[in-house]
């Protein structure tokens, strides 16, 4: 790795020089993590939530492969072995809380994070790639939990394991052989269980893995800002440490606040009551649905209710893998040299109602599929396909963009303190000057 | 180019979803929709208080051991409880000779082989046995309950939307059935009108009645009161480590709170503390080196 940005790494002691000789790995976590990335000093608290999805990230990883050294992927064993851990292994309730409801936090600080990336343009030129890395990472995390969620084979492990891999069954020709292929039969077995116990143990090391790809292609141009304007000096920069190490610390903190209060007064709460009956084939449970950081997508799938050309069910699914895969797509919808939301008043407007929109159907997705919920879900996935594909390209051609302010410096430093910023040159050139 | 084919994939998504809508709503607009009976007579779980609520709420050992003796009198002789052991039952207040008394009087006996013949046979049941199921196969159990299944209740307050309070609602919610509910929704044979029950009929009878047990304590044994006590018995079954959960939990918060504030105090010392508004003198965006760069770009020919 290079970082074009980073400031050379200098060892403070004989000891580090001799290592950064040999293995420049004090030089490499210097220049991404530690003093020597320089980052915009106007970020907000909305820059906090990368670090927290990696260590929401982490804290999966640990527990998880606490539980796997007490889970059994045995379709007779699998939901006994979960309650041994709840029972008889030493703190085995909180691993497993932990896991349960860590899940549930990493997708709320990673879709606060992508939020972040569509309302400050995160995704356009020079950072495409970070954002599509990004996109891979949520499909990894998504494939991830949703086979984590089998393993402890209760009702909606099994039905679910069975609805979304009924998903593949929608496409044509190819799509029977393909749900027989992914569940290693007919319907979710023992086959079915192993298989997933294996991939989810192994899909969080790719999540990690990509995760660097993530933070290297961020390292080259660096990280943005609430103004959306480039770097132009070195006063427009912090040091990553101690600066931004300090204001994650603090939102780390508050995150765990956060996820503790979960774990420890309402562990169930974002949970299914009915996870804890055993998987029974021969029980539907009255309504089926996934964890609730899928509903927004489980809305839109169920939004296609009428063949037209194609089957419905198709429809339903190829719009659901659609809403992610038309992300990728976002740099080049939405060309607008303004990277910020803060200076596009009419893209504001519209990211606000996108936010509804999104809100709206994870709302319809948790409820059964009942009228008036399937009209409103319907309304609300017209609106979202509409605002990517169709607002977005338009308002890039027509909106009228609030001036920008010349440096970041000069957005961040009001009144005397603006005049007085000159004499922290102290002596050295400003830029300018020297040409 | 790739904004006109997004116009394009986008209207059709648009249109296509449109065209599921207008079928909806003609449909929903031509068609009379009745509620359906679950929802006019369903009834949400009562709201009954019990002493582990809230992040303070600890268990009630004698409410407990109270609702153990309903479950061995009442319950236990069609419904399981195959997740918990005898000797759990220490958590309930109970000695180890007492467990041990338990276990060898249970009236059902463990599964077991016979020592010389190598058959199979029973024996009676160890502190350390796992309470054995009242039926030996899932035919068996079917058989003697009208071909319904009595389900385990280990976990049955955590598998249950309500928990304990839909138990103790569903044990005293027992009623004729209403004058305006429709025919085909009637109890049939076997069957009993709950109004806390999803479909309303439920194959288990009346378990309870006033004085069906009698208690050590004193405590009279009125139907409300066995059931509060053998729901307050089950979110212990399903939920043993609670109020170690809920113990360790504050210990947790105080800690992350203290950590919190030092980290916010560490945050605003490092942004507004002496040490701030330095500007870095070295590196590739020090100004000096900026303008070596230009200078090199120019030298080289490439536009800066």
């Amino acid at each position: 790795m290079s970082f074009p940005w980073a400031e050379e790494y200098r060892p403070k002691s004989g000891f580090m020089r001799w290592i950064d000789q040999r293995l420049p790995l004090p030089r490499l976590v210097y220049g991404a993590v530690g003093g020597g990335y320089p980052v915009p000093r106007n970020l907000n608290y909305f820059w906090n939530f990368g670090v927290l999805a990696g260590i929401a990230l982490v804290i999966q990883i640990v527990t998880g492969i606490i539980l796997a050294m007490h889970y059994v992927p045995y379709d007779q064993a699998a939901f006994r072995s979960v309650e041994h851990i709840m029972r008889d292994v030493n703190q085995g309730w909180l691993l497993r809380y932990l896991h349960a409801n860590g899940a549930a936090f990493f997708f709320i600080v990673t879709y606060i994070h992508i939020f972040r990336g569509l309302y400050y343009g995160s995704y356009k030129a020079p950072r495409e790639l970070v954002w599509m890395l990004g996109l891979v990472i949520l499909l990894l995390m998504m494939a991830t939990a949703f086979m984590g969620y089998v393993l402890p084979w209760g009702q909606m492990s099994f039905w679910a394991s069975k609805v979304i891999t009924g998903l593949f069954g929608a496409i044509p020709l190819v799509g029977e052989p393909v749900q027989t292929w992914l569940l290693g039969g007919y319907a979710p077995d023992q086959p079915t269980l192993n298989r997933f116990f294996s991939l989810h143990y192994l899909l969080p090391f790719v999540i990690a893995g990509v995760i660097i790809l993530h933070i290297w292609a961020l390292h080259i141009p660096g990280s943005g800002n609430p103004t959306g304007v480039d770097v132009k000096s070195p006063q427009d920069t912090l040091p990553f440490h101690p600066y931004y190490t300090a204001k994650d610390g603090f939102g780390l903190g508050v995150f765990l606040i956060l996820l503790a209060f979960v774990v420890f007064f309402a562990p169930n709460y974002l949970g299914h009551a009915d996870n804890y009956i055993p998987a029974n084939p021969l029980s539907t449970p009255s309504h089926i649905v996934p964890e609730w950081y899928f509903w927004p997508f489980y809305a839109i799938l169920r939004a296609f209710t009428v063949d037209f050309i194609l089957p419905a069910k198709l429809w339903g699914v190829l719009a659901m893998f659609g809403s992610i895969i038309l992300l990728f797509f976002l740099p080049w919808l939405d060309p607008s040299p303004v990277r910020s939301g803060n200076y596009r008043p009419r893209f504001r407007q519209f990211f606000w109602i996108l936010i509804l929109d999104i809100l709206v159907l994870g709302w319809c997705g948790g409820l059964p599929a009942e009228e008036p919920y399937v009209m409103i879900s319907q309304v609300a996935t017209m609106y979202y396909f509409a605002h990517f594909l169709i607002i977005l390209p338009i308002l890039s051609w027509t909106e009228r963009t609030l001036p920008l302010p010349n440096s970041i410096s000069e957005s961040v430093l009001h009144g005397e303190e603006r005049e007085a910023a000159p004499a922290d040159l102290s002596g050295v050139r400003p830029a300018t000057a020297a040409e | 180019m790739v904004r006109l084919l997004g116009i394009l994939i986008g209207l059709g998504f648009v249109l296509v979803t449109g065209w599921s809508l207008a079928w909806g709503v003609g449909a929903y607009l031509s068609e009379p929709h009745e509620e359906s009976v679950e929802h006019r007579f369903h009834q949400e779980a009562r709201d009954i208080a019990f002493s582990f609520d809230g992040p303070m709420g600890k268990y009630d050992r004698p409410q407990l051991q109270r609702g153990f003796q309903v479950y061995k009198e009442v319950c236990a002789s069609c419904h399981g409880l195959s997740f918990v052991a005898f000797r759990n039952l220490e958590d309930l207040g109970y000695g180890e000779e007492e467990i041990k008394a338990v276990a060898d009087k249970w009236q059902i006996e463990v599964p077991a082989v016979d020592p010389k013949t190598g058959e199979a046979s029973t024996r009676k049941a160890l502190p350390a046995d796992y309470f054995p199921n009242p039926y030996p196969n899932e035919v068996a159990a079917r058989a003697a309950n009208n071909n319904a299944l009595p389900p385990d209740l280990s976990l049955i307050t955590k598998a249950r939307h309500g928990g304990p309070a839909y138990i103790a609602s569903l044990l005293t919610g027992y009623r004729n059935p209403p004058a305006n509910l429709p025919a085909d929704s009637r109890p049939g044979p076997g069957l009993h009108f709950n109004p806390w029950f999803a479909n309303l009929n439920i194959a288990m009878p009346p378990p309870l009645r006033d004085g069906q047990v009698s208690y050590a304590d004193g405590t009279n044994p009125s139907v409300d009161q066995m059931a509060k006590d053998v729901s307050a018995f089950l979110a212990w079954t399903a939920e043993p480590k609670l109020e170690d959960r809920k113990a360790t939990g504050w210990a947790v918060l105080i800690f992350l709170l203290f950590a919190t504030i030092l980290a916010y105090l560490a945050y605003q010392n490092i942004w507004h503390g002496g040490a701030s508004r330095r500007v870095r003198r070295t590196g590739p965006l020090d100004p000096e080196n900026m303008a070596k760069s230009d200078e090199a770009k120019r030298d080289a020919g490439i536009a800066g």
